[in-house]
């Protein structure tokens, strides 16, 4: 489980977007490391609106290569932690 | 010349020998004309068929190679991120359909029953499916993504007696509405165990393990029903596709022609199980040929796709261009971070096959796309960018040797009807646009709109069966694909019926009136939308749209349900009071009326 402030603002971008897609999910009792296409219904297309809402809002590129470790809320949220912000390093 | 007439000749073509590695065997059919000339159905490779007497799927698919040449040969490797990865040869799968067989002779199921199968691709699916056939049954695919009202609805059309899905989403789709399914007699559940909820449910595992083994083989003839596809419809309750067993000469003659396949081929259909390619090519045809099928039931994900042909070294990969394009939207690096060259050919189906797709894959994958097109109607491949044909891109090739296709005229009076000269459907010249048609008679050919023999009916004008799409012929003889005649959307490679979302829509108390269409997306192609009029006294707020997606979420699922909602509080109608789909779509755009006469508040 996460913690701490930052974690919490990261969780609710992610749970922000996800509502928008998936409104009728109760996400106060979506279980973190559940997988979230299993557990919200999401096709292909759902996980990539996902993806890209998040995406758009933290302002970082999640490549398709990323895909297999954003697969639960918490994993997601701590590969957005992890992540460099877009641009960087190059 | 306008430019959508010059669109054919945009992309230059692709010459036939860089389009496919025509590996070791070489290409079945190497010179297009001269197979058309020479092809008759009744000389068609039918396996058992000749010698034997009977016809049945089962037994061309499984049965044939079991018991003769090749029983150790690898029929499936079945891939899962919850399951390890299983590996079955003929000779398994023959023996645990035969118990599956065994277990429905032993409930009393037979020749015409129906079973429904609610399953992703898994080696189980593939199990059921020879199981069914092999007693006879008709087995009735559905896709397990949907939400409880469309399983509800199909079940109850089919008149279902067995259904086999998994536990999760017995618990969670079905159980609430149990008895909404009273002739359903059986339900076997897999991934399941503990105490079933009810005495007509059972655990698949453990009903196969008590179940005899020896083979089963009913000796169904060509026009026994052997499949019962759903398609959603513009208007009404899905219809119930019925198939034959005599398609599997389709299935066969197809996967040879316009895929190329060889019995040494490693094939991977993506398709999900629970629409029409999904069983034609993605259990079926591989299998009839005596190839190895890839079966992975995981979502889309360009790294894990992109692992599976280079690991399962797959040769002939079928896919659809929603898939095509999320693998362009991962971009270059990651089809480059890994060996591709076992793929001999790329084939797509579901959706428009735009001309970007094809040339991207032949830049990033190393082939282009060949496209082909049929319905659920006609059971299999109908018009393909054959192997042995010049490829052009944005072209879904010409019509299977064996299949005569043509544009019939649209009726100048009523452009959605075909235009008849005295009682003959009238050809329309080419380069024109019309209905795509094709002559009755081939193999797979659907043999009823299940109980709808009037609806059957009107699908045919002349001795041709009139697909619904519109598309025009050049003069090469290649098929250019140009839209629907209906209202239908093509979303994610599903073909979704506007009425099954209205009607979802309809039952949330703010709704007053709804008209769904398809609206373009970068990715699926198109996604749903919905155009929602509001009762009195609701406001059309953010939170009531995202309220009607997540109502409609639970009832359809999260393919079918819209994933975009507008108010609209006058929408078009025509005098008999029906949605004007066609305006709500030009408005989605953009894009003035035109000459289309808006009956606002008839």
């Amino acid at each position: 489980m996460t913690t701490g402030p930052q974690a919490d603002a990261t969780i609710s971008i992610i749970t922000g977007v996800l509502h928008r897609i998936a409104p009728e999910i109760d996400l106060t009792t979506l279980d973190p490391d559940a997988d979230l296409a299993e557990a919200c219904d999401l096709d292909s297309i759902a996980f990539l609106s996902l993806v890209e809402g998040v995406s758009a809002i933290v302002d970082r590129e999640i490549p398709e290569r990323d895909f297999p470790h954003i697969t639960t809320l918490s994993a997601f949220a701590s590969h957005l932690r992890a992540a460099p912000p877009a641009g960087s390093g190059r | 010349m306008s430019d959508d007439e010059r669109k054919p000749t945009a992309f230059a073509p692709i010459a036939r020998d860089t389009a496919v590695h025509p590996g070791v065997a070489g290409l079945t059919v190497t010179d297009y004309e001269a197979a058309r000339a020479t092809f008759q159905w009744p000389g068609a490779p039918t396996g058992a068929d000749g010698q034997t007497g009977f016809l049945n799927i089962a037994n061309e698919a499984l049965t044939r190679h079991a018991h003769g040449a090749r029983p150790d040969h690898v029929a499936l490797r079945a891939l899962s991120d919850t399951r390890d990865t299983s590996t079955l040869s003929y000779g398994d799968l023959d023996d645990a359909s035969d118990r599956f067989a065994k277990t429905l002779r032993a409930a009393g199921i037979g020749r015409g029953d129906v079973v429904f199968l609610m399953l992703s691709a898994r080696p189980e699916l593939h199990v059921c499916v020879f199981g069914a056939l092999k007693v006879g049954a008709v087995v009735a695919p559905i896709f397990h993504g949907f939400g409880p009202e469309p399983v509800r609805q199909r079940v109850a059309l089919g008149d279902g007696r067995v259904l086999v899905t998994t536990a999760a989403t017995y618990r969670r789709k079905i159980i609430g509405m149990r008895r909404a399914f009273p002739r359903l007699e059986h339900v076997f559940l897999l991934d399941g165990e503990g105490p079933v909820p009810d005495p007509t449910v059972r655990l698949f595992e453990e009903a196969l393990a008590e179940a005899d083994s020896g083979p089963v083989m009913e000796r169904t003839d060509r026009q026994s029903a052997a499949l019962l596809h759903f398609t959603s419809g513009t208007t009404g309750v899905p219809k119930g596709v019925v198939h034959v067993h005599d398609a599997v000469r389709v299935h066969r003659w197809t996967a040879v022609s316009a895929l190329d396949l060889h019995p040494d081929d490693t094939f991977w259909c993506t398709a999900d199980p629970g629409w029409v390619t999904g069983t034609s090519y993605g259990v079926i045809a591989p299998l009839v040929v005596g190839c190895t099928t890839v079966v992975d039931d995981a979502a889309l994900d360009a790294e894990r796709w992109y692992r599976t042909i280079e690991e399962e070294a797959v040769t002939v990969w079928y896919t659809s261009p929603t898939a095509l394009r999320m693998l362009m939207r991962a971009g270059p690096t990651a089809a480059r971070q890994h060996d591709l060259r076992s793929l001999r050919l790329i084939a797509s189906v579901g959706e428009p096959l735009n001309p970007d797709i094809v040339l991207w894959a032949r830049r990033v994958l190393g082939l282009p796309v060949l496209d082909t097109w049929w319905q659920t109607e006609t059971g299999g491949i109908m018009i393909a960018s054959l192997p042995c044909l010049d490829v052009r891109p944005g072209s879904m090739g010409k019509p299977v040797p064996g299949i005569d296709a043509a544009i019939l005229a649209p009726d100048p009076h009523a452009p959605d009807r075909v235009l008849e000269h005295d009682g003959e459907a009238v050809e329309a010249p080419s380069g024109q646009t019309g209905h795509l048609a094709l002559r009755a008679g081939w193999p797979s050919m659907f043999r009823a709109y299940q109980g709808r023999p009037r609806r059957y009916a009107a699908a045919f004008v002349d001795d041709w069966y009139i697909s619904g799409d519109l598309a025009r012929v050049d003069d090469d003889g290649y098929y250019w694909f140009v839209g629907r005649v209906d209202d239908m959307i093509k979303s994610s490679g599903h073909l979704i019926g506007p009425f099954e979302v209205e009607s979802a829509l309809m039952e949330h108390p703010a709704v007053v009136d709804v008209g769904v269409i398809g609206t373009p997306d970068p990715i699926a192609g198109s996604v749903v939308k919905a155009f929602v009029t509001l009762a009195d006294g609701y406001a059309p707020d953010d939170e009531m749209a995202l309220g009607l997606i997540g109502f409609a979420r639970t009832r359809l699922g999260a393919a079918i349900a819209p994933r975009r909602i507008e108010f609209d509080q006058h929408l078009p109608h025509t005098r008999s009071g029906k949605v004007l789909r066609r305006l709500l779509r030009q408005r989605d755009l953009g894009l003035p009326a035109g000459d289309v006469p808006t009956l606002e508040d008839p």
